[in-house]
């Protein structure tokens, strides 16, 4: 017979698997969908697309795997292409900012004092917290003003300096050894050299932990692009909501869905240690 | 208390200010100029105009004085918003947090706790728009959900068309934000001295008493944070409320952010001028008096 302190470890496990697996769910869910055929897709889901009676019984294991979905895209979809690299030029874009002008300012926040500092740092803080919504309107008069609405640099240079990545690089700026800071200057080392051959090395981790939070951020990017994109040929794949009700085509609004999320989930894999660092650093107080 | 949650730099900092001010304090301007001067056009200026304009009325555009605040309280529209939003965080946030407190002890002292937690993390890194569609399924009216419940005697409903839409709402919230929570719990837990545990075993206290008298109160400023993290991620909601519903969704899951959409479109600028003052002003005092708060657990 089980104790009473096993058996309870024993339901608290039991209870933890069984949601790590419902939060999993939609990964392998939308996995299965995109690799079945269609007359099987019909089968299961045709009390949604194809109104029969009855109810969708979806298995998560499709009986005859077919990549016939994934072709389909890749041969006649060319506006889905367009989609893709859309995305892919705001996110780089906004990262490639960030990378220039956001380490700068985090390093001159961290390891610089100079009469108003406190006040900015805070604004800045403030401004990462605010929500779309409180800075909707502004957005919008300025990218107006500019002439940048309805064009992708309407997305990118917003995002390019916004305060959130000079927050968490922040944290991993201070953490460097002044005393290090001094002997490369009794060195001889130049301002410019310290932030290039010091900061950036030794505060790497920070960069690449903004980096990672920041490309899941704008890879799913949904309000800007909504709300200041016209032009369809502009949209990312961030807020294309492809028709799965659709008898035929629900194939491939499956195969869409994981080529969406497939490089968000690579660069979380890839990254998940640098992630969870960011994450605590956007937590430590100041 | 917990060493990832303070500053540790504090001390050398200050020393490192007396040597090095007069020098430097030019080139520290410069290393944020760049980005200071960004945030100033895309942020800072135009916020200001914002706090002009909800003064001014949007056609004549001539001085109206606090009238469009008094317009932005009366709107029904906007009062919906705020109750729904209200009502979401009230459900939402300690949900959340227990729930995640919760699953990070039991994770934090074991070995496969990495792996179990690499899994609540994935949500974040999937995008809305292709949980969407899994979305719509489940929750049809002939949908997976309503297939499940067959089994069972609860009777299945349209749930994105009924009061329905707000728990789907909550459930999509805590899928989404729960691994980021407990990474943060277990970071709190991180910084817990090992050596009081031991200490307190030794007294002869058992695992509740230590949960209770020790863990807990470790965990305050966590807690602090945590909750403001996750009442300002609250706010950001409205891709999930889109990833149940779309643009269009039932009254109860109807958010600030559906409101500024439609202001927009219909380009009462000054309607949501003085609602992100507004909201601006409510969400400063939080952040501020968090702060406070924050700085008075430290002493």
């Amino acid at each position: 017979m089980m104790s009473r302190a096993k058996l309870s470890k024993f339901i608290l496990w039991g209870a933890l698997g069984v949601l790590a697996i419902l939060v999993l769910y939609p990964v392998f869910f939308l996995l299965a969908g995109s690799l079945m055929g269609n007359d099987e897709l019909e089968r299961y889901l045709g009390a949604v697309i194809a109104g029969k009676e009855g109810y969708v019984n979806f298995p998560l294991l499709p009986q005859y795997p077919t990549l016939k979905h994934f072709v389909e895209i890749f041969l006649d979809s060319p506006e889905f292409f367009v989609m893709f690299w859309n995305s892919m030029k705001i996110t780089l874009g906004v990262l490639a900012g960030q990378l220039v002008v956001g380490t700068m300012a985090a390093w001159g926040f961290a390891k610089y004092d100079f009469p108003g500092k406190k006040g900015c740092f805070l604004i800045y803080m403030i401004l990462m917290l605010m929500p779309f919504q409180v800075l909707m309107l502004s957005d919008y008069l300025v990218l107006d003003g500019l002439k940048l609405t309805d064009s992708l640099w309407g997305i990118i240079l917003p995002g390019a300096f916004s305060t959130f990545p000079v927050f968490i690089m922040y944290r991993f700026f201070t953490e460097i050894p002044d005393s290090l800071i001094e002997s490369a200057k009794l060195d001889g080392a130049r301002e410019w050299q310290l932030f290039v051959y010091l900061a950036l090395p030794i505060g790497s981790s920070g960069v690449i932990a903004s980096l990672v939070l920041g490309f899941l951020e704008y890879w799913s990017l949904i309000e800007q692009p909504m709300t200041f994109l016209k032009d369809k040929s502009l949209y990312p794949l961030s807020i294309f909501l492809p028709d799965v009700t659709n008898v035929g085509r629900s194939g491939m609004a499956f195969a869409a869905s994981v080529i969406t999320f497939l490089p968000a989930v690579l660069v979380f894999l890839g990254g998940q240690d640098y992630l969870e660092q960011g994450i605590m650093a956007g937590a430590v107080k100041e | 208390m917990g060493g990832i949650m303070k500053k540790p730099y504090r001390l050398t900092k200050a020393r490192h200010a007396k040597i090095a001010f007069n020098h430097k304090s030019f080139h520290g301007f410069l290393w944020i100029l760049p980005s200071l001067l960004g945030v100033l056009v895309f942020y800072l200026l135009p916020y200001a105009d914002v706090v002009r304009r909800s003064f001014f009325g949007a056609v004549d555009n001539h001085f109206t004085g606090l009238d469009n605040y008094r317009v932005v309280l009366e709107n029904t529209a906007f009062l919906l918003a705020v109750k729904n939003t209200l009502r979401f965080t009230i459900f939402c946030i300690p949900a959340l947090i227990l729930t995640a407190l919760l699953c990070a002890v039991v994770l934090y002292r074991s070995k496969y706790g990495g792996i179990i937690k690499s899994a609540f993390l994935m949500p974040m890194a999937l995008p809305a728009v292709s949980v969407a569609l899994m979305w719509r399924l489940l929750f049809h009216s002939q949908g997976i959900v309503n297939q499940w419940l067959t089994h069972s005697s609860v009777s299945g409903t349209d749930w994105m068309n009924s009061e329905n839409a707000f728990w789907i709402l909550v459930g999509s919230y805590l899928w989404k934000n729960l691994g980021y929570d407990i990474v943060l719990w277990m970071a709190g837990l991180g910084g817990i001295s090992q050596n009081i545990y031991e200490a307190a075993r030794v007294d002869g206290a058992g695992e509740w008493q230590c949960f209770w008298k020790i863990t807990l109160p470790n965990l305050r400023t966590s807690f602090y944070t945590i909750t403001v993290l996750s009442f300002l991620n609250s706010f950001k909601v409205f891709r999930e409320a889109y990833l149940v519903a779309g643009d269009y969704p039932h009254e109860s899951i109807y958010m600030l952010q559906h409101l500024f959409n439609n202001w927009f479109r219909s380009f009462s600028f000054d309607k949501m001028a003085a609602a992100a003052v507004l909201e601006s002003l409510v969400l400063l005092l939080l952040i501020l008096l968090f702060q406070r708060t924050l700085e008075h657990s430290d002493n």
